[in-house]
C-alpha cells in the first residue's frame, strides 16, 4: 500500500502538466467570458466600459436574431443528425456485404470527411450550387426546369446539405465498425430461422447498433453546435439571419461589431447548451470506462 | 438468386460511393481545366488537361507560405500535445490512482466546451500577448484543443502494453523516465503514431480558430482557401487546383488511418 502511494506521488509530476494546462484553458477564458457578459464593453468605445448587470442577457434574449439563431442551430443540428444517422446506417448495412471493389468504394465514400470545411463549402457553393454555372443549374435546365438559386432561396437547406455531406462518412465509418463487430453466427442463425433481410435488420442489427448510434449522435452534436466555416463562406449567416446559428451570432457580435458584452452573453448560452448535451455523452461513455479494467 | 443479390449490392454500393465522392472528383477534374472550361455550360467533360492552374497557384509566392503554416501548425501542435500526453497517459495506465477515472472523464468534458464560448477572451488574450496571427498561437490552441483526445487514445493504446515488461524494468531499477523511454515508447510506437496522425488531420482541417485568429502572416491553408470566397472565387479552376493541393495529403493520410480515426473520435467507445 505504502509503495503504491509512493509511486502515485512520485509520478504525479507526469500527469500534472496536462491537467494544469487543460484546467487553465478551460477555466480562465470561461471565467473571463462570464465576467465580460456582465459588462458594458465595446472595443470601439472602450471609454464607456462599465458594469451592466444582466443587461447583456436581456438585450440578447429580446433580440429577434438570438431567437432565430437558436432555432437555426436546432434545425441545422437536428437535420444533419437525421441525414447522417439514416444515411450512415443504410451505407453501413450496404457495405457490410461482400461485393467486388468494396474496399475501394469504401475509401471513396468516406473521402468527404477529410476535406477541410472551407474547401467543402467553396466546392459546393461554386461548382455544384452556383445558380448560373453550377452543375445543379445545368442538370435542372437540361431536364427543362428553372435553375435554383440555392443560397438565396433555400439557404438553410444548402448549408444542411454541405454539412451532412461532410458528416455522413463519419456516421458510416463508426456504424460500419460496429456492424462488423456483430457475431456473424448470430446473423446466420437468424437467417436459418427464416428471418427476412428486413427482420434481420430490425431485430438483430439495429439493436446491436444502438450504442454506436448514440455515440455518433452525441459526438456529432458537439461538433455541429459549432458549425462555422461553412456558414462564413457560403452565406455569411444570411440572407438576413436565415442561416445564423448561435456560433455565428457570437462571432458577429464579438469579432465584427466588437460588442464584447453581448458576444460573451451569447457564449455563455452556447456553453450551457453544449453542457446539456455533454452531460449525456459523458454519462454514456462513463459506463464504458470500468475502473481498473 | 444469390448472384442477383450480389449484382444489386455491387451496383448500389458503387453508386453510393461515387455519389459521395463526386464533388471531390469534379473539383479534381476542374483543377485541370482552363478558367473558361471551368464555368462553361453544359459542363466540359473531355478536354486537354492543363497544368496552368497549378503553376498559377505556385506563382503566388505566398501559397508555399500557407502550406508551410499548415505543416508547422499541425505538426507543432501534435508534438506539443504528445509531449504533454505521453507522460500523463503513462501514469494513468501504469500508476493509476482512485481518481484516474474521473480525471480522464474531466479531460473528456473539456472537449465539450464550444469554442465560441471562449472565443472573445482567447481573442483578447492573444491580442494582448501578441499571439494573434502567429503560428505559435495556433500551435497552442490546437494542442490544447486536441489534448483530451490524445490522452484518451494513448490511454487505450498503453492499456494493450503488457504490464509485466514495465514492471520487470522497474524491478531492475529503471526510473519512470527510463521506463517510458526504453520500454514503453518502442512497445507502443504504432499507437503513438496513429494518435499523432489523427491529431495532424484534425489540426490541418480546423477552420474555426484559424479563420478567427489569423489574418495573413500565420494563416494556414484553411484560411487561405477561405479567401477564395471573395472576388477571387470567380477563378474556379485556380480555386480547384489550390483546393486539391490542400486536401490531397490529408485524404491520403486519412484513408490509411480509418480505424484509428474511429477509435480516436469516439474516445475509444467504438473500436
Amino acid at each position: 500500500m505504502s509503495q503504491t502511494l509512493d509511486s502515485s506521488r512520485r509520478t504525479l509530476p507526469l500527469v500534472a502538466p496536462s491537467v494544469v494546462v487543460l484546467f487553465l484553458w478551460m477555466i480562465v477564458p470561461l471565467a473571463m467570458t462570464i465576467y465580460f457578459s456582465l459588462l458594458r464593453y465595446n472595443l470601439l468605445d472602450p471609454g464607456s466600459r462599465g458594469f451592466a448587470g444582466i443587461d447583456n442577457f436581456v438585450f440578447l434574449l429580446t433580440d429577434p436574431a438570438f431567437v432565430t439563431s437558436i432555432w437555426n442551430t436546432v434545425v441545422l443540428v437536428g437535420s444533419v443528425l437525421i441525414l447522417t444517422v439514416v444515411g450512415g446506417t443504410l451505407m453501413a448495412v450496404l457495405f457490410d456485404q461482400e461485393f467486388p471493389g468494396r474496399g475501394v468504394a469504401r475509401v471513396l465514400a468516406i473521402a468527404p470527411f477529410f476535406v477541410m470545411p472551407t474547401v467543402a463549402a467553396l466546392v459546393w457553393k461554386n461548382l455544384m450550387m452556383h445558380p448560373v454555372n453550377g452543375l445543379f443549374a445545368w442538370l435542372l435546365s437540361s431536364i427543362g426546369l428553372e435553375p435554383i438559386d440555392w443560397f438565396t432561396h433555400y439557404p438553410m437547406l444548402s448549408v444542411i446539405l454541405i454539412v451532412a455531406w461532410q458528416w455522413i462518412p463519419f456516421a458510416f465509418l463508426i456504424l460500419l465498425t460496429a456492424i462488423q463487430s456483430l457475431d456473424p453466427e448470430q446473423k446466420e442463425a437468424a437467417r436459418l430461422d427464416g428471418a427476412s433481410g428486413l427482420e434481420l435488420f430490425r431485430f438483430i442489427i439495429l439493436p446491436h447498433l444502438k450504442r454506436a448510434i448514440s455515440v455518433v449522435v452525441m459526438i456529432e452534436t458537439i461538433f455541429l453546435l459549432s458549425v462555422f466555416a461553412e456558414i462564413r463562406i457560403t452565406t455569411s449567416g444570411g440572407p438576413g439571419t436565415d442561416t445564423t446559428n448561435l456560433t455565428y451570432l457570437v462571432f458577429q457580435f464579438g469579432l465584427q461589431q466588437f460588442d464584447i458584452g453581448s458576444a460573451s452573453a451569447g457564449g455563455i448560452v452556447a456553453v450551457v447548451l453544449a453542457n446539456v448535451v455533454a452531460f449525456f455523452l459523458v454519462r454514456s461513455v462513463a459506463r464504458e470506462l470500468k475502473p481498473g479494467a | 438468386m444469390r448472384a442477383n443479390n450480389t449484382l444489386r449490392t455491387t451496383v448500389l454500393g458503387w453508386a453510393v460511393a461515387l455519389l459521395m465522392f463526386f464533388p471531390i472528383g469534379w473539383m479534381a477534374l476542374t483543377a485541370f481545366k482552363t478558367e473558361l472550361q471551368a464555368v462553361s455550360t453544359p459542363p466540359v467533360l473531355f478536354f486537354k488537361p492543363t497544368l496552368e492552374n497549378f503553376a498559377a497557384v505556385f506563382e503566388r509566392g505566398d501559397y508555399l507560405k500557407f502550406t508551410l503554416n499548415s505543416v508547422l501548425v499541425s505538426f507543432g501542435s501534435t508534438f506539443l500535445a504528445l509531449a504533454l500526453a505521453v507522460p500523463a497517459a503513462y501514469r494513468m495506465v501504469f500508476h493509476p490512482t482512485p481518481r484516474t477515472g474521473s480525471t480522464l472523464l474531466w479531460m473528456l468534458s473539456t472537449k465539450m466546451m464550444p469554442p465560441v464560448g471562449v472565443l472573445v477572451p482567447i481573442y483578447l488574450l492573444f491580442r494582448d500577448a501578441g499571439l494573434l496571427d502567429t503560428v505559435t498561437g495556433l500551435v497552442i490552441v490546437y494542442a490544447l484543443m486536441n489534448l483530451p483526445i490524445v490522452v484518451w487514445m494513448l490511454y487505450t493504446y498503453f492499456k494493450d502494453v503488457p504490464r509485466e515488461i514495465l514492471e520487470a524494468g522497474r524491478v531492475d531499477g529503471a526510473s519512470a523516465w527510463q521506463e517510458v523511454q526504453i520500454l514503453l515508447l518502442p512497445l507502443a510506437w504504432p499507437g503513438i503514431a496513429s494518435t499523432g496522425l489523427l491529431n495532424v488531420i484534425l489540426a490541418w482541417n480546423e477552420a474555426f480558430w484559424s479563420l478567427n485568429l489569423t489574418t495573413s502572416k500565420a494563416a494556414p491553408l484553411t484560411a487561405f482557401i477561405a479567401a477564395f470566397s471573395s472576388p477571387e472565387g470567380l477563378f474556379w479552376a485556380k480555386l480547384s487546383a489550390a483546393s486539391l493541393l490542400a486536401i490531397a495529403p490529408i485524404l491520403v493520410v486519412g484513408w490509411f488511418s480509418q480505424k484509428q480515426l474511429v477509435r480516436g473520435l469516439t474516445f475509444g467507445a467504438v473500436k
